[in-house]
């Protein structure tokens, strides 16, 4: 083992130390706990970057591992790993975990040490879950994150916070204990937790001591896990949960929601669902998709007519979910890491939306966009701020939502025009809801007199909303950072869902000789340029 | 040192309107006005000289080389086998472009410092003007399909932001907003272009797309082969840059933006996108006959539609701005009908004319503090002499008079269309036919603007208006303007001139092939001189109906509104289109989403059965919650009915017997 390699665990407990230290101090001096937490998640956050040294650009499998007996019977193991998509969605969560805490440092003001100390154990949770190779081990984590989620919403929500908490709670329990008999019956067949040996028995012929699936036995494990991700994610129409559970949700938490928590339904999707079960996936897949599209065109249709901006926002998760979903059961590498790289984008530019709502909230305590009008006048900054995450979450080039959208589109064309065209709705659509409302919010002349004398944004605001603005422009012209070390572990995903299929070569439907020349050689393009490494 | 200094660094021809923009845009609000004119004219014009610099060096270039220059300069998107990178080029359609672009924006920029001199929001006004300049040069010199995208909605965005600029309005915001989801539904069907393009040739690189494409055999006429369908594509997005049918509908209300805004952006520039990426794909476009059909009859259409809208708009810019709709049609039709470099010419003299007469009409408007309603305009002439004669010229451009620059674009498209190969003779003849109608409804709108500005009775109070001529930074450009208005169509005089060749389309013939030039020189001139005759005699009489209505009987334009009213309010009202799509499109689509999509269906729907469960599973508790009364006794009645009802299934369930006494066992 290297030197240091325990990062892994570092990474998951050192917010639980953090936690922990909280927990110890008084519980009227706000402005430590604050403090401490705030250096807590930064330290956390530099932590997660060690991770990209290790994971090497074009390498598959996993990195950093760490393997150790927990429990030996029945035999689950404290297993952790990371690659490249696991990589960067930890290193959101660490990203987005202190921009949260800065983000409530002035709307809690009641029971501030519990606030932080359940801020850094969902960071604990969701960390937990990327890393975790063991079906036991994220199963843990899994309900671990739900915990000090329900309690962000139950205790430091808005008017409806009880019934929202308990219908977050309750609809991803239902989800969760359908994946628990499903990891249960796994194990009964296989006699073990450990992810990579599952693969790997389900992978193998009966014949050599594999584990053959009958399909409908495949079918059902695919659907118990499936089931759990996509009300997670949340997949039309398991999504109600979504816009309460935002609306009453204190901004941190709905920056971790959006930001965070709805990735680990795809994460799963793309770890699970598609490596253990690849024929019931493919089977699936046209469902699934049609699926997303509903969510694409619905999520945005019903956000378009919200009268509530924070609902709105929420509906529009529902909308660019629908994009990763589909670019993961397109089954093609390019939508695949669209997929990816959109779940990375969405995490930043809805995060900053939701602060954005957030500081609105804080000045004036509503949500009803009726309430807002002509605010570019008062606020002209906060304005430029909401104008810049709009246009990037409707999918402007050279912002960060356009290259995952894209991607997403393109590689999902390659396979299924009819998807690709129903999906592209989506971005006629996400214009007409985002500048729809951004015009009712912050154009024209002032309607309320309340909202004449409102402070633009504060010193730390900007610095909030800064830091967000130069990771969305990053990401959307930098691309290639995140999108070289995502590529070997998307291209491994589709190549365990579509072995005979590796790679998918532009191939002219009626093409002259010389195009299909062409397109057969580039297929034996060797393996970097078929990741897109340069 | 490299031997192409500025072509090596081409990247900085855009980069320096950026930095203008973000400069002005992030320290802006500090300084004062005149350090703001200068970052945002300084970064435009070294951006104009640097890329007459890297012209220059281009001609050297392809001297020696004898193809386009393309440099990558990192990659921005990579999956797969898809690359998109930062790729630029340079071949002889950039470099018109390029210097169109750099040339009349700079222009518009000095005019603009006038023009926004007493207006708020100065710095913000040119932050965003440059970050369009931005957009425009990425667009125009964009190697690949999707850095071009890039710059197509960039633009986008800056024409969002400046339509919107006076955002205080509600009529500008909207006009803001729709000009961007317009022009959103236009960039669905590019963006299919593009995944087809890709799925089908493995690459969005121009120069490797167009070498595979070359040697594919051409879509009959008729068949929606990939190409075809590809292109059509392609053309959905340009209809809604361009303002074509159906999707113009966002152009004229952008005249909400500031003029130098209308001008620069919705006249010589971002409006021609459209047609400047038909040009770049001709070779798809050229093997896809249907689909140049297709481009051919829309650029038509809305030319004489659009036309017919402008013959009785009030509003200066309206007139305008429905002219530029009409004029976009004509390049249209000139790629439909394959006459490229004659539709690439009539964007540049059309970029010089138009532009001409938007900054004169904001002089127009400036001078009479602000009125834009021709109506309360009138005998402007002398008061305003410069922007008058300015003005004339640009009309005469417009109209098609000869020597003007809008005679020789103009005249090489209907001689284009006449000759048309696509779709047969008879489709060549009416295209032709109708694009000679719309010059003789061009002639007659723009005559009949001027004489409603500059002539016949004042109509306006002078104690309120103060007329006075704009200032020199005003002027200038409009001069500069004039005089390329003029001498812009020399480029390519008519072969039965003598010495005449058309030297545009000689320039272009690199791109283009020498089909057109050797069609051109080939052609029979003496066809051609009967068309440009005809073409000046139906411009003429355009002019001269719009004199007797408007200047000599004055009372028989009124005695006409009313003989032709429905056809007048038809005509006033665009024809009811917005108020149609508004019925058809947007009032239903917002009925939908509200009524059926989020209170019945997620609402009632979905969240009503999820809470159902929710209170069916309260409910049944509730129910059973009252056998746990802690009476000993119901509790003794309880275990003899279970009792009883055990010993039933036991001995009259069929089948459940054995089954329970097996559990047992």
């Amino acid at each position: 083992m290297l030197p240091g390699g325990h990062l892994l665990s570092v990474l998951i407990f050192f917010p639980a130390v953090g936690a922990l230290a909280l927990l110890l101090l008084r519980g009227d001096d706000h402005k430590f706990i604050r403090i401490i937490a705030l250096i807590v998640s930064l330290a956390e956050f530099l932590f997660s970057l060690l991770m990209i040294r290790a994971v090497p650009v074009g390498a598959t499998g996993y990195h950093l591992e760490e393997y150790a007996k927990w429990i030996d019977q029945p035999p689950i193991h404290y297993h952790l790993g990371v690659d490249g998509i696991s990589l960067f969605l930890v290193i959101l969560t660490t990203f987005l975990t202190p921009i949260s805490i800065l983000a409530s440092w002035q709307s809690i003001e009641h029971r501030v040490k519990e606030f932080f100390v359940m801020l850094l154990m969902l960071e604990l949770g969701v960390v937990g879950v990327f890393l975790s190779l063991d079906l036991f081990l994220f199963f843990l984590f899994w309900e671990v994150m739900l915990i000090p989620m329900a309690f962000l919403i139950g205790i430091w929500g808005h008017e409806r916070r009880v019934y929202a908490a308990v219908k977050f709670v309750l609809y991803t329990m239902a989800g969760s204990i359908l994946m628990l008999v499903g990891i249960i019956w796994l194990y009964n067949a296989t006699g073990t937790f450990d992810l990579p040996t599952v693969e790997a028995l389900l992978h193998t012929p009966l014949s050599q001591g594999g584990l053959e699936l009958a399909p409908r036995t495949e079918m059902l494990l695919f659907l118990a896990f499936f089931l759990a991700f996509a009300i997670k994610v949340p997949l039309f129409p398991l999504h109600t949960w979504l816009p309460d559970a935002h609306v009453e949700a204190p901004t941190a938490g709905s920056v971790m929601l959006a930001g965070v928590l709805l990735k680990m339904g795809t994460y799963g999707m793309i770890r699970f669902c598609l490596p253990l079960f690849p024929e019931a996936s493919r089977r699936a897949a046209g469902w699934v998709a049609v699926l997303a599209i509903i969510g694409i065109i619905y999520g945005a249709l019903v956000a378009m007519v919200q009268p509530n901006l924070k609902k709105l926002v929420a509906y529009s998760s529902v909308s660019h979910l629908g994009f990763v979903v589909l670019g993961i059961f397109a089954f093609h590498n390019i939508s695949m890491q669209g997929a990816v790289y959109q779940m990375l984008a969405h995490g930043i530019s809805t995060g900053a939306l939701f602060l954005l709502v957030g500081m609105l909230h804080d000045r004036r305590h509503t949500f009803e966009i009726s309430e807002y009008g002509g605010l570019a006048t008062p606020m002209p900054k906060l304005a430029a701020f909401f104008l810049f995450v709009a246009l990037s979450s409707l999918g402007l080039p050279m912002l960060n939502g356009f290259v995952g959208e894209y991607l997403v589109l393109l590689g999902t064309y390659q396979r299924h025009w009819g998807w690709a065209s129903w999906a592209a709705l989506g971005v006629i659509l996400s214009a007409c809801y985002l500048l729809w409302s951004y015009q009712r919010v912050f154009f024209g002349e002032i309607t309320r007199e309340k909202n004449r004398t409102l402070p633009d944004v504060s010193a730390r605001e900007k610095w909030i909303l800064a830091t967000m603005a130069i990771v969305t422009l990053w990401m959307g012209v930098g691309s290639t950072f995140i999108t070289a070390r995502t590529a070997a572990a998307a291209q491994s995903v589709i190549d365990e869902v579509e072995p005979q299929r590796p790679y998918e070569a532009a191939t002219p439907d009626s093409a002259t000789p010389q195009a299909k020349l062409d397109s057969s050689g580039a297929a034996k393009a060797i393996s970097s340029e078929r990741l897109g490494i340069r | 040192m490299p031997k192409y200094l500025m072509l090596e660094y081409l990247w900085i021809v855009p980069l320096l309107p950026l930095l203008g923009s973000a400069a002005n845009g992030i320290f802006g609000a500090k300084w004062p006005n005149r350090i703001v004119d200068w970052v945002a004219i300084g970064s435009t014009g070294l951006s104009f000289l640097a890329a007459l610099e890297a012209v220059r060096e281009f001609f050297d270039y392809f001297t020696e080389n004898h193809h386009p220059f393309q440099k990558a300069f990192f990659t921005w998107i990579a999956a797969g086998n898809f690359r998109a990178g930062f790729d630029l080029q340079m071949d002889q359609l950039t470099v018109v472009m390029v210097l169109v672009v750099t040339g009349v924006g700079w222009l518009i920029h000095i005019y603009a410092t006038g023009y926004m001199a007493h207006e708020g929001g100065y710095r913000r006004f040119f932050s965003y003007l440059n970050l369009f300049m931005f957009f425009m040069l990425i667009l125009v010199l964009a190697a690949n399909y999707v850095l071009l995208f890039v710059g197509w909605e960039g633009v986008g965005l800056s024409s969002y932001l400046l339509i919107g600029f006076y955002f205080l309005k509600k009529s500008a915001s909207d006009a803001g907003k729709k000009a961007f989801i317009v022009n959103r539904i236009g960039d669905f069907g590019f963006m299919l272009g593009m995944f087809l393009l890709f799925k089908t040739f493995g690459t969005l690189d121009f120069v490797a797309l167009f070498a595979k494409a070359d040697p594919w055999p051409a879509d009959a006429m008729g068949h929606l082969g990939t190409l075809t369908i590809a292109c059509l594509l392609l053309f959905t997005g340009a209809c809604g840059k361009s303002a074509q049918l159906p999707l113009y509908v966002w152009l004229p209300d952008a005249m909400e933006g500031p003029t130098p805004v209308s001008a620069l952006i919705h006249a010589a520039t971002m409006v021609t996108a459209g047609v400047y990426v038909v040009a770049r794909s001709h070779i798809l476009f050229t093997h896809a006959p249907t689909a140049m059909l297709v481009v051919a009859i829309v650029g038509c259409a809305t030319a004489f539609f659009a036309a017919t809208i402008g013959l009785v708009q009030r509003d200066i810019k309206k007139v305008l701005a429905y002219s530029t709709v009409s004029q976009l049609g004509y390049m249209f039709l000139a790629c439909g009908v394959g006459a490229f470099s004659a539709g690439i010419f009539h964007l540049m003299t059309h970029a010089f004319f138009k532009a001409l007469l938007f900054l004169a009409a904001g002089s127009v408007i400036h001078a009479m503090g602000g009125e834009q309603d021709m109506n309360h305009m009138g005998g402007l002439s002398k008061k305003i002499r410069r922007t008058y004669v300015t003005m004339l010229t640009a009309t005469l451009a417009i109209a098609g008079f000869p020597p003007f620059a809008g005679f020789f674009s103009k005249d090489a498209i209907l001689l284009s269309a006449f000759e048309n190969e696509y779709g047969g003779r008879t489709v060549g003849y009416a295209l032709y036919g109708f694009g000679l109608a719309t010059a003789l409804l061009t002639a007659f709108y723009m005559f009949r603007l001027m004489f409603l500005t500059f002539h016949g009775k004042q109509r306006y109070d002078e104690h309120h208006v103060h007329v006075h001529e704009s200032p020199d930074n005003m002027l200038a450009p409009l001069m500069i303007l004039a005089l390329l208005s003029i001498v812009g169509g020399w480029l390519a005089a008519p072969a039965f001139l003598p010495g005449g060749t058309d030297y545009f389309a000689k320039f272009l013939q690199p791109v283009y092939g020498g089909a057109e030039v050797a069609a051109a020189e080939a052609g029979a001139h003496s066809l051609e001189l009967w068309l440009a005759g005809v073409a000046v005699v139906t411009a003429f009489v355009g002019a001269m109906v719009a004199y007797w209505l408007y200047l000599k009987r004055p009372e028989k334009a009124d005695g006409l509104v009313k003989s032709l009213n429905p056809a007048y309010t038809t005509l006033l009202n665009k024809y009811y289109v917005d108020e149609l799509y508004a019925a058809v499109v947007v009032k239903p689509l917002l009925w939908i989403s509200t009524k059926v999509l989020w209170q019945a269906a997620d609402v009632a729907g979905i969240d009503g059965t999820v809470n159902g469960i929710g209170e069916g599973a309260t409910a049944i508790g509730d129910g059973v919650r009252h056998t746990q009364s802690g009476n000993t006794r119901s509790y003794a009645v309880w275990v003899v009915v279970g009792a009883i009802a055990i010993i039933a299934v036991i001995f009259f369930w069929p089948f459940g017997g054995k089954t329970v006494i097996g559990m047992v066992r």
